[in-house]
């Protein structure tokens, strides 16, 4: 039962031959001592029926025994004005919406040895040097209130207040005062979280604070949050002008006191949005020291990498793309790594808390030692499949800290199924590069240009609105579009400019999801609706011919051809396919199709001439409609009961001269290596590329 | 009290072991539900401790890392999850489920 004793992560999910790679690395292994290496990933683990871990060392004076140590991880946000003024006596004010009071102190507003807090019962208190008064009335969670302090450095005198704002009922004004130790306020200024000693904060803050005033003889400064709500600034709106910064990316453009429901947009009215929710532990930058340093060949082929760390225990992967230099010659088939979705999952800890898992998963949950690892750090943050420890959905997810998924074990899903492709595209000898979603979104349709196709991994699910526009400018200028997966294209995620490194992701209205948004927050702190594509005017069926249809996670199916897949335009799919049934084998599930499977669907805008040229059949109990698609709950939407249960296979043309495949489920990558990559499934898929890798132009049919 | 799943029905147990993924029969699957609430599923887990070998775990609350709660080893998920089915046959019939 070893764990991994080490782990770290990297500045970039991607980088180029030539570039110099700096790891960080922190490790627990008391010996202090680990091991490194670059490796090239082929495979990973696939169960027994896959081929399994494949790597490939790659020489870059890499391997060596290294020293290093526990590097710690500051988790949790906070707000800090770091320059201020002499203070005398001083009177603070501020809202408070706290969400978890009465579970352990959380600070407000910190001066040095004075501390305006919610203590152990949840009421609001103040603390000199650790003496402090308490109003003694626990403040209710999730409402706001009105927090007062006073206190004279000359004297220790002190006084304080919380009361409910009005609209809540029941709850009275409390009011405290007493004599405190006589200290010395001071900056810096921290809200949301206290100073630790000895560097780093404590004490962190769970729940909505707004409008925080601080007054010291003639300083009166006033911070509002509502403006700047889509930056890492905070500004206090006085003449004093003692502007802070957040840290760790605490959520911004939420809901606050005043909010009404008058308006969803942050920007149509930011007074409404004057708060900011801290959680403890929120994080955006791990901030460890760099600890190895190495340069990518650059002759390096582009692919699937990991700087493979090891001490006592199996080895840590810190997984990352390896992407042709600008201007390097290309491939003619790109693989787009998803590595948004990568993002977007990783540091997975759902898996692990208790609930009815497989009442929707239709199978126990599995993790590995790893998983472990991960557990037994929560300083490395959530996943936006998680909730915070105050039970709202994690919206932020940071590639500056150990990232659990990218590698080639644990979950068969996303980094280690798309594995899959490569590891077939190296058995058919096909060539290809492998391009990011991160530059995808950074470069636009331009990362695509020189490339006569593209392949997704087998799961894309989340998208910017500038990845999206970048590949339907591809597909529409002649593109060929291979969509090898399923529950591709599905949520919106935004790039904070203020946190490099960081996505943001609001599940607004519904969808099949781990969280629900706040009424009022459907907007991304850059100003961008979101949630489901489908939603918001982008379907994924207008893409790639199909949608997210249904999910379950017990076992795979075959798919049947249709007659469509007789259509001359599909000759060349099934050239040298005679079988009707296809993809009943494969490593996850013994078939093609599952996992998340889509469907074509015209009313959600797949092309009227897309051929569904197989669909798949016979799913299991587990595998229920999506509640996207069902206006009430209801009985019969499961596989055995409902008839649009199933993947459909689709292939369109498009006026460009461009065409799209798609297959509609994560399952399939897993079935190309059947029988020695000898069957049907691996037959259409080389066929497709074949096909896509020639320019002559696709026409669609004359309607 | 009638115990929520019905101990006799150990054509329903076969059932599962013989295939515990993928299409169950409307009898089985109703055990299943049952079985699968969250105050009868007992937050069990699988924990590979290395590639291809499963013990059970129990799920625990803030974040905690399951605790193994069987010494025993399944080299296939299939084996785990019959384990998982049988310890909740017990709890909810009283019953230890004895197949031929
Ligand atoms: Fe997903």
């Amino acid at each position: 039962m070893n764990k991994p004793t080490v782990v770290g992560y990297l500045d970039s999910l991607y980088a180029h031959p030539g570039d110099a790679v700096i790891v960080r690395v922190s490790v627990f292994d008391p010996a202090g001592r680990y091991t490194a290496d670059l490796v090239r990933l082929i495979c990973g683990e696939t169960g027994p029926k896959g081929p399994g871990i494949k790597e490939e060392r790659i020489e870059v004076g890499l391997a060596k025994e290294y020293a290093g140590g526990e590097q710690p991880t500051p988790i949790g946000s906070y707000v800090i004005v770091e320059k201020m003024p002499q203070l005398g006596a001083v009177e603070m004010s501020l809202r408070v919406w706290p969400t978890l009071p009465g579970k352990g102190q959380q600070a407000l507003v910190s001066l040095g040895p004075l501390r305006l807090f919610i203590d152990q019962s949840g009421a609001v208190a103040l603390a000199a040097n650790g003496e402090s008064i308490s109003t003694g009335r626990p403040l209710r969670a999730r409402a706001w209130h009105r927090v007062k302090a006073r206190y004279d450095p000359a004297t220790g005198a002190a006084r304080l207040s919380s009361a409910p704002l009005p609209g809540f009922h029941g709850d009275a004004k409390t009011e405290a005062k007493g004599g405190l130790p006589v200290v010395k306020p001071k900056g810096p200024l921290l809200m949301a979280a206290a100073p630790k000693p000895g560097g780093g904060t404590t004490d962190h803050f769970y729940g909505k604070l707004e409008a925080p005033v601080l007054r010291s003889g003639k300083l009166k400064a006033r911070w509002d949050f509502s403006r700047a709500i889509d930056t890492a600034k905070i500004e206090d709106v006085s003449a004093a002008k003692l502007h802070g910064r957040t840290v760790n990316a605490p959520k911004r453009a939420v809901t606050a006191a005043k909010w009404d429901g008058s308006t969803h947009d942050w920007r149509r009215n930011p007074a409404h949005y004057a708060a900011i929710h801290f959680h403890g532990d929120d994080l955006s930058d791990a901030g460890w020291k760099p600890s190895l340093n190495f340069k990518l060949p650059k002759n390096l082929k582009s692919g699937f990498y990991a700087v493979k760390l090891q001490a006592s225990g199996p080895a840590f992967y810190v997984g990352f793309i390896v992407s042709p230099r600008p201007g390097a010659k290309r491939a003619k088939l790109a693989v787009l790594a998803s590595t948004v979705t990568y993002l977007a999952y990783a540091n997975y800890r759902r898996r692990m808390t208790p609930g009815p898992f497989e009442l929707a998963m239709g199978a126990l949950p599995t993790v590995d030692m790893t998983d472990i690892v991960l557990a037994d750090h929560p300083e490395f943050g959530n996943s936006t499949y998680d909730v915070h420890r105050d039970g709202f959905g994690v919206a932020h997810a940071t590639i500056r800290r150990p990232l659990f998924n990218m590698r080639p074990g644990g979950r068969f899903w996303n980094f280690s199924m798309d594995l899959c492709l490569i590891d077939w595209l190296d058995n058919q000898g096909i060539e290809y590069d492998v391009v990011t979603d991160h530059e995808l979104h950074e470069q636009g349709t331009g990362l695509l240009k020189s490339y006569k196709a593209v392949m997704t991994g087998s799961h894309p699910e989340y998208h910017s609105l500038e990845m999206l526009q970048a590949l339907e400018a591809f597909v529409s200028s002649g593109g060929r579009l291979m969509y090898m997966g399923g529950n591709g294209f599905y949520w919106r995620v935004t790039f904070p400019r203020a946190h490099p490194g960081m996505i943001e992701l609001r599940r607004s209205e519904d969808g099949t999801r781990a969280w629900a948004e706040m009424p009022g927050q459907y907007y991304h702190s850059t100003g961008e609706y979101g949630g489901l594509w489908r939603r918001i005017g982008r379907p994924p069926n207008a893409l790639v011919g199909i949608g997210f249809i249904a999910q379950g996670f017990d076992a795979s199916t075959y798919y049947r051809r249709t007659a469509a897949s007789r259509d001359p335009r599909a000759t060349f799919l099934f050239a040298g396919i005679d079988e009707e049934i296809i993809g009943d084998f494969g490593a996850w599930g013994d078939g093609a199709s599952g996992l998340e499977i889509d469907a074509y669907d015209a009313h959600l805008g797949s092309p009227p001439h897309a051929l569904v040229v197989a669909s798949s059949e016979n799913h299991s109990n587990a595998f229920m409609l999506v509640n996207e698609e069902m206006l009430n709950n209801s009985h019969g939407v499961d596989g055995t009961l409902n008839a649009r249960v199933k993947a459909d296979i689709v292939f369109f043309e498009t006026p460009g001269g461009g065409a799209v495949f798609s297959t509609g489920s994560i399952a399939y990558a897993a079935s190309l290596a059947h029988n020695g990559y000898d069957n049907n499934i691996a037959r259409l898929t080389r066929n497709v590329v074949e096909r896509f890798l020639d320019p002559a132009p696709f026409k669609p049919p004359a309607s | 009290m009638k115990p929520l799943i019905d101990p006799a029905r150990l054509d329903l147990a076969a059932e599962y072991r013989a295939k515990p993924f993928g299409r169950h029969s409307p009898e089985l699957q109703a055990v299943l539900d049952v079985m699968h609430r969250p105050e009868h599923c007992q937050d069990l887990i699988l924990v590979s401790i290395e590639p291809g070998k499963w013990m059970l775990g129990q799920r625990l609350p803030d974040g905690k890392p399951p605790r193994l709660i069987e010494n025993r080893v399944f080299t296939r998920l299939e084996d785990g999850e019959w384990e998982a089915f049988r310890r909740r046959w017990k709890a909810l019939t009283g019953q230890e489920l004895k197949l031929p």
